[in-house]
């Protein structure tokens, strides 16, 4: 690793000062960003962490029975203290060491097309709130490794909608612990949403068939005859582009008949 | 900068620079090799502590963000005596080691699912162990000797 500073705010304030250093970036858990900076990927002078401020950490419930967790709470918090799809889903991003310090916010801004978190925000339509403005799930992912937050933005909170019922099913990539597909499915009075990781050049996707399908009727049955194209499905050695798709109706399938 | 935590229980501290990460901290500052470093990745667990009773992946922490803290390895965990605690013991009767080095980070590991989890099945073990990776043993073993620390009987457990 190249040198940097570290920064040790206690406050959101604070913390979008110093983020207003020449090169600062925002240190989450970790998880992600300190082995991109030991391959010397990234070369910031100041490292801004989010561990210390504890109006960022915790899960909630708000006025309108969204739930509310804060944007450096780690995935074992949430594991432990959201809705059934989304604890199922915090439950099993790698394993208990990196639940430990691995975060939401820093898992929806790194936007790894294989994270499990970007399937459930987009599932939920949950909105990314950060330290200048609020983000719709559904404008928020811009594609793989891509978002809506500008330089220097920091992710504050995220609000859930809570869903009568959801599950997210995961097939796991064994050797990275991510997905190789991950499909969440979620069922509101208004309808059902079902988002999808892992298996598009383009991130993170909703399926707006299955979608029409289980909001029609909410049983596997609906999503036989349904297939996403293998077009623009990542393709590598642990699956071809077919198999993907071929997966994601697996996945929503076993979602659908798991939820809870 | 300067940092000062709680390390096995002594107060202990230095200077570090902003990307010294904790499992350099602890062995090159500390000399407390017990922390081995496998992958440096984040991959292979073998550098497992725990940080105010978390189990962390110590090459994946920088230590100026454990500043404070209270922090356990592989060398606090005997008993007062200087005697093998439960879980290392168990290691060594059910043979959960072959060349060693994953081993500290598995009795970490083990310790910090005790905790939680006092009587876990031998599908818990192997789910918390998920970060743990050992090159030499298949794991039986370690799953075995982990039950065995929890006080379980561990004859149905593993392939002899
Ligand atoms: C062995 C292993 C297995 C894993 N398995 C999975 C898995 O199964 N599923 C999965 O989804 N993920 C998995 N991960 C990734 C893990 O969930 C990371 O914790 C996560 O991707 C990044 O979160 P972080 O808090 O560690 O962020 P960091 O690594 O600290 O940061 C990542 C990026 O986000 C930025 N950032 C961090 N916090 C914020 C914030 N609040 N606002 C704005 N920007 C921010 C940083 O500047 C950086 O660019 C795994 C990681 C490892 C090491
Ligand atoms: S050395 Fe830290 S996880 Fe391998
Ligand atoms: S005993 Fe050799 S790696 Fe586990």
């Amino acid at each position: 690793m190249y040198n940097f500073d570290v920064e040790m705010p206690g406050s959101v304030a604070d913390a979008v000062s110093a983020m207003g250093r020449e090169e600062a970036q925002a240190l989450g858990g970790g998880q992600t960003l300190i082995p991109t900076l030991k391959q010397r990927l990234a070369s910031p002078s100041v490292l801004v962490s989010l561990s210390k401020i504890s109006e960022m950490k915790g899960v909630c419930t708000g006025e309108d029975g969204a739930l509310c967790i804060g944007g450096a709470t780690v995935h074992a918090a949430v594991a432990k203290d959201g809705f059934a799809g989304l604890a199922g889903l915090a439950s099993r991003i790698g394993d208990p060491a990196v639940r430990a310090r691995g975060t939401i916010g820093g898992s929806l801004a790194n936007n790894d097309p294989s994270a499990c978190y970007p399937a459930a925000a987009l599932g939920c339509g949950a909105t990314i709130v950060t330290n200048s403005r609020e983000i719709a799930a559904d404008d928020y992912f811009q594609g793989m490794f891509d978002t809506a937050l500008e330089e220097g933005e920091i992710i504050t909170e995220v609000r859930f909608p809570v869903p009568e019922v959801s599950r997210y099913e995961k097939f796991v990539q064994p050797a990275s612990r991510f997905a190789l597909v991950g499909v969440f499915v979620a069922r509101f009075s208004e309808g059902v949403r079902v988002a999808v990781t892992g298996a598009s050049e383009d991130g993170v996707f909703r399926w707006a068939e299955a979608e029409a399908a289980l909001s029609q009727a909410f049983s596997e049955n609906a999503v036989d005859g349904l297939s996403v194209p293998a077009d623009g499905m990542i393709s590598d050695l642990h699956g071809s582009a077919a198999y993907r798709a071929h997966l994601v109706g697996v996945m929503t399938k076993r979602a659908v008949a798991n939820a809870a | 900068m300067r940092i000062d935590m709680v390390v096995n229980g002594k107060e202990a501290g230095g200077e570090v620079e902003g990307r010294t990460v904790l499992s350099s901290f602890l062995r090159d500052q500390l000399a407390l090799t017990g922390c081995h470093v496998g992958c440096d990745t984040s991959q292979c667990g073998a550098c497992v502590v725990h940080v105010d009773g978390q189990a962390v992946k110590s090459c994946t922490m920088l230590a100026a963000e454990a500043a404070g803290s209270e922090i356990t390895t592989i060398e606090g965990m005997a008993n007062a005596d200087g005697s093998l605690n439960v879980i290392q013991q168990a290691f060594q009767d059910h043979h959960g080691l072959q060349c060693g080095f994953c081993t500290p980070g598995m009795v970490m590991s083990a310790a910090a699912l005790l905790k939680e989890n006092p009587k876990p099945s031998e599908a818990e073990v192997r789910d918390y162990l998920e970060g743990n990776i050992c090159r030499c043993t298949g794991y039986h073993n370690i799953v075995k000797a982990i039950m065995a620390a929890s006080g379980q009987d561990v004859v149905p457990v593993a392939a002899e």
